[in-house]
């Protein structure tokens, strides 16, 4: 048998390669650095090594675009780097920048990042109070999110079974230990953790365990093998059908759709805002985009078998989500169950899935719409959980809804951009979140799914109370108690906030060159 | 070409801006002072495009480029007859509404001059809404006015304020959603044929929609509109929101904002799904007839004047609706001309009442009486206001109802039986409101009620005055709204039913 070294793209592959690298440089910076120069070489080190992938990443898509071409297959059949990953990518890196500003944030916590002086202390104890007096942080957190970030760049690129499961991982596991690093309310943060790496692990186990039937049926980890040896219809049906069902199980549980949805409100709730805005933004687009490539491209041929199992999924989502989040009484679960009510009408998109030959030459496809969607969602929604850090008082973040009441009169613009960014999310004109949900129900109804298209609009009408509810709250509540105050933040989130408020406006305004050019690149490698 | 109508659209939005960011140290008078200059600076720009418009011409002042390409969407924009009535009926009543509202806004939760910024924001939206010649943009503007009202009536309205608004807010947000489908439908449809999908009115109104699909987006669309309008059964917003909001307020909401429901319906309903609206047409008109009739059932039993006027207005809604429906040209015409005599009258009776409210500090019409004796322009032009109401032969509304009830005629004798009650409740709600308030013995604490002031004066005598020039030579309005009638009949399909035609009005719409 002769060996032959594989061959690797590594041009192509460079954003990921940016993104791990510096990642292992931070973990190395943790080992030689002296702790006061820590956070300032982290920082740097992240922002900068993230800056460098996303240029990477948008020289490649817009070459990409630019030669016409649908992509290649790299790193032998591992990664598949066409238009909807390379977009991901972007999309991704771009929220992984904003995450790394809100992580590096230190004027809110009075000098100090808003993650544990020292997560091995127990709470309430000496060690504890002894870190948080010394001014103590945890600068791992910067090689954390990169390696996440890593994770989630894999994840949508991903060609095979196993290098999906291995980006699910490696996404994964940064992301349950950052859940745990609060600084303040540590109990509710190390519970948040340890729910979440529970019922992810058991996830996980769902997932692994359908790839290995998946594997069975059609001998091969390979999507477009398993896209061939599917279309054929050779082997054991039953195989096949329980392999996607319990690989959807996985996927579906990263995208927070009910019924795998149950984690969201406790993890977003507990983790640091920062690691939540960052989750719920990046997660989701991520697996979006493993789940469009997964179910298009390896499983597009049986599309009549999975499309009932997405409807119920899709249907029940959206309805959990906007109907539980009505009963909450803390903005972090809120949003939580709202992230959840637009992975319901994202899947209502997903599920507008037709083949090329039926789109007319100005039509909007799904992956478009879908695509569309993720950017926007996911930047309303980091600017959004971006704002929630500065609403405090003496205990840290205020995230009871009671306190939030009369935050007009306290600080009349970032209730403004709250409010702005709260009507995005309930799809209302001018926004990008009008401009996205149009695109998801659009591509629906030309697919002939109207009735899912039905219940997602009763539903968006039940969500907009929901979200009219807090702004109504802010603007004519009155206070109860103590007022709540608007901590002024560094550039850093001011500069978060900015970049998702600006793009939710100029999307909403003028979506027309960010939609035509994800239509034209819009096509999946096969 | 010189872009008129965005010129008209952008003029008050940008007065907002400049209204709103006045410093706080700026005169008192001052925001007051400039939003009224800019309304009416637009009042006059609005008269020079009248001077300017052909009212054979069909729709003019076209712009168009196209938006988001792959919605088949555009920015497009222009006035036909109806449009450029509705249009001048806007430009007319904001400055008076402006000059009304002077003080209306020293009690808000903010400060004075957001009340003058929104209403300003109000009066560019709304005039966008009614030059929008794409159907999502025309979405998009119908979805945004909501706002400025919003905030008007929650910063600036009485004692239930924050409940009437959301109430307000979520019945019209709830309504647009529907219409969304409807709108998403649209695209779903003209995407079908070859792939090109277009929102542009000029391509809508010659696509010919699939039976079944058709009617689904008619209905989508016609939730939405009869929302707006309002049409009984969901018209239950109006009254509550009106009692909470101030007379400025709830005139633009009334006499503009909800011309929208009924314009919509001949522009985006009758001219776009002719097939879709005759199939309609039976439960339409049962629900106009209802409304004429409960409307004013409801107004008669109302102790609130805001209240009452606002039944009113369900009322008159259902005259200008079934004026629409019967689908020949004197309901249309009688129609097109109502939502204008309709803009004025309410304005007239909601400006006098809320003149009456502030001197008497109370809505409620048992805290009033004898207040001829004290007050009599007060109670003169309260009177004139009244008699709008009712329809008085030589105001304006009267010519257009008695258009309504001759189209009405036409299409069944007893489609006018049924709503000929309308007229004489009009008149007991209208005359007893007045009787009530200002005849009768003084009662003591009204005794020092003061007169209507300059300020008032001035707000409330173009209005009647144009009732009264209109009443008599209506001429102006009747011309620029003909072709717009003649354009929807001809896009319906319908011709007048031979006079010797005496049946029901199957016969009537089917040919």
């Amino acid at each position: 048998m002769t060996f032959r070294a594989p061959h690797i793209e590594y041009f192509d592959l460079l954003p990921i390669f940016i993104i791990l690298g510096a990642g292992v440089l931070g973990v190395l910076t943790e080992a030689f650095a002296p702790r006061a120069r820590r956070y300032l070489i982290q920082t740097v080190l992240a922002a900068v090594g993230v800056a460098a992938a996303l240029v990477f990443a948008v020289i490649s898509l817009v070459d990409l675009a630019r030669n016409d071409e649908v992509g290649k297959i790299a790193a032998e059949g591992a990664f598949a780097l066409d238009g909807p990953t390379l977009v991901i990518w972007v999309i991704v890196l771009l929220l992984t920048l904003l995450g790394v500003m809100l992580f590096a944030e230190r004027q809110l916590e009075g000098g100090v990042t808003s993650f544990a002086g020292q997560a091995a202390a127990l709470p309430g104890t000496e060690a504890e109070r002894e870190a948080s007096t010394k001014g103590l942080e945890h600068t791992e957190v910067f090689p954390l999110l990169l390696f996440a970030g890593a994770g989630m760049l894999m994840f949508p690129a991903a060609n095979d079974l196993l290098t999906l499961f291995v980006a699910l991982e490696v996404l994964s596991l940064p992301l349950y230990l950052l859940c745990g690093l609060a600084r303040r309310r540590r109990l509710l943060s190390q519970e948040a953790a340890l729910k979440y790496f529970l019922l992810g692990a058991f996830s996980s186990g769902f997932f692994v365990y359908g790839l290995a039937l998946v594997y069975g049926f059609a001998g091969s980890m390979n999507f477009a093998e398993i896209a061939e040896a599917s279309a054929a219809r050779t082997g054991s049906q039953g195989l096949l059908l329980a392999g996607i069902g319990l690989m959807a199980v996985g996927l579906l549980f990263k995208v927070g759709a009910a019924p795998f949805h149950a984690w969201t409100p406790d993890v977003y709730q507990g983790a640091p805002t920062a690691v939540t805005a960052y989750m719920a933004a990046a997660t989701k687009v991520a697996a979006f985009g493993a789940l469009l490539r997964l179910f298009y491209v390896a499983f597009g041929g049986l599309r009549w078998d999975w499309t009932p199992m997405f409807w119920v999924i899709a249907i029940l989502t959206m309805l959990v989500g906007s109907l539980v989040a009505l009963a909450q009484t803390d903005i972090k679960r809120l949003l939580a169950y709202s992230s959840v009510a637009h992975a319901g009408f994202l899947l209502v998109g997903f599920l507008g899935v037709r083949s090329i030959s039926e789109l007319g030459p100005d039509e909007i496809g799904s992956v478009q719409a879908v695509l569309f969607y993720l950017a926007t969602y996911g930047l309303t929604t980091i600017a959004a959980f971006a704002i929630v850090t500065l609403v405090r008082d003496s205990g840290g973040e205020a995230t009871t809804l009671d306190r939030w009441a009369g935050l007009g009169k306290e600080s009349p613009l970032v209730a403004g951009m709250m409010a702005f960014l709260l009507l995005a999310m309930a799809g209302i004109p001018l926004t990008s979140g009008f401009v996205g949900k149009w695109a998801i129900f659009a591509a629906a109804l030309t697919a002939g799914a109207w009735p899912l298209v039905v219940v997602a609009v009763l539903l968006s009408a039940v969500a907009l109370y929901l979200y009219v509810k807090v702004i109504v709250l802010m603007y004519f509540g009155d206070p109860t108690g103590e007022a709540p105050s608007v901590t002024r933040p560094s550039f850093l989130t001011s500069g978060v906030i900015g970049v998702g408020v600006l793009a939710t406006l100029v999307f909403g305004i003028v979506p027309g060159p960010l939609l035509d050019f994800l239509g034209q690149v819009g096509v999946f490698i096969r | 070409m010189f872009p008129w109508l965005t010129l008209l659209m952008l003029a008050p939005l940008a007065g907002a801006l400049v209204v709103a960011a006045l410093p706080a140290r700026a005169a008192a008078n001052a925001p007051k002072q400039i939003s009224l200059g800019i309304s009416l600076a637009v009042l006059a720009y609005v008269l020079v495009l009248w001077a300017r418009f052909d009212s054979d011409g069909g729709a003019q002042f076209a712009e168009t480029h196209v938006w988001i390409k792959s919605f088949g969407a555009h920015y497009a924009l222009s006035v036909d007859g109806l449009g450029l009535a509705m249009v001048l009926l806007t430009a007319i009543l904001t400055p008076i509404v402006i000059l009304a509202s002077w003080h209306d806004g020293d009690n808000g939760r903010w400060a004075p001059k957001g009340m003058f910024a929104w209403l300003l924001a109000l009066e560019g939206l709304a005039l966008g809404c009614f030059m929008a010649a794409d159907l999502l943009l025309f979405y998009i503007l119908f979805e945004a006015v909501l706002f400025p009202v919003y905030f008007l009536i929650a910063g600036y309205g009485g004692a239930n304020r924050k409940a009437a608004s959301l109430k307000f807010l979520l019945y019209s947000l709830a309504g647009g959603l529907v219409m969304l489908v409807g709108v998403i439908g649209v695209y779903a449809e003209t995407a079908k044929g070859d792939g090109t999908p277009t929102y542009l009115v000029a391509d809508l109104v010659n696509h010919s929609f699939d039976t079944v699909p058709g009617r689904l987006i008619f209905v989508a669309l016609f939730i939405a509109f009869a929302i707006k309008a309002p049409l009984f059964p969901v018209h239950t917003w109006l009254p509550d929101t009106t009692e909470a909001g101030t007379p400025g307020t709830n005139t633009m909401l009334v006499s503009v904002l909800d011309k929208l429901g009924s314009f919509a319906m001949i522009r985006f309903g009758l001219e776009m799904f002719p097939e879709a609206s005759q199939w309609a047409t039976p439960v339409v008109i049962a629900l106009a007839l209802i409304s004429i009739l409960y409307g004013a059932l409801m107004a008669i039993s109302s102790q609130d004047m805001m209240r009452l006027i606002a039944y009113t207005s369900v009322s008159h809604f259902g005259f200008i609706v079934l004026g629409i429906f019967v689908m020949n040209s004197q309901g249309l015409t009688g129609a097109n001309i109502y939502m204008f005599a309709h803009g004025l009258s309410t304005a007239a009776i909601f400006l006098a009442a809320g003149f009456l409210i502030r001197r008497g500090g109370s809505p409620r019409i048992a805290d009033y009486g004898g207040l001829d004796k004290v007050s009599p322009v007060l109670a003169g032009t309260f009177l004139v206001g009244c008699l709008s109401l009712l329809s008085l032969p030589g105001l304006m509304p009267f010519v257009s109802e008695f258009l309504v009830f001759v189209g009405a005629w036409r299409e069944a004798w007893w489609i006018a039986a049924i709503a000929a009650p309308g007229i004489v409740l009009a008149a007991v709600y209208a005359l007893w409101m007045y009787q009530r308030t200002m005849t009768g013995p003084v009662r003591p604490e009204l005794a020092a009620t003061k007169d209507l002031d300059t300020r008032e004066i001035a707000t409330l005598a173009p209005v009647i005055g144009l009732l009264l020039v209109f009443g008599f030579f209506p001429q102006p309005i009747t011309t620029l709204v003909e072709s717009s009638t003649e354009y929807t009949m001809s896009q319906v399909g319908a011709s007048d039913p031979a006079p010797a035609v005496d049946g029901g009005h199957d016969e009537g719409s089917d040919q």
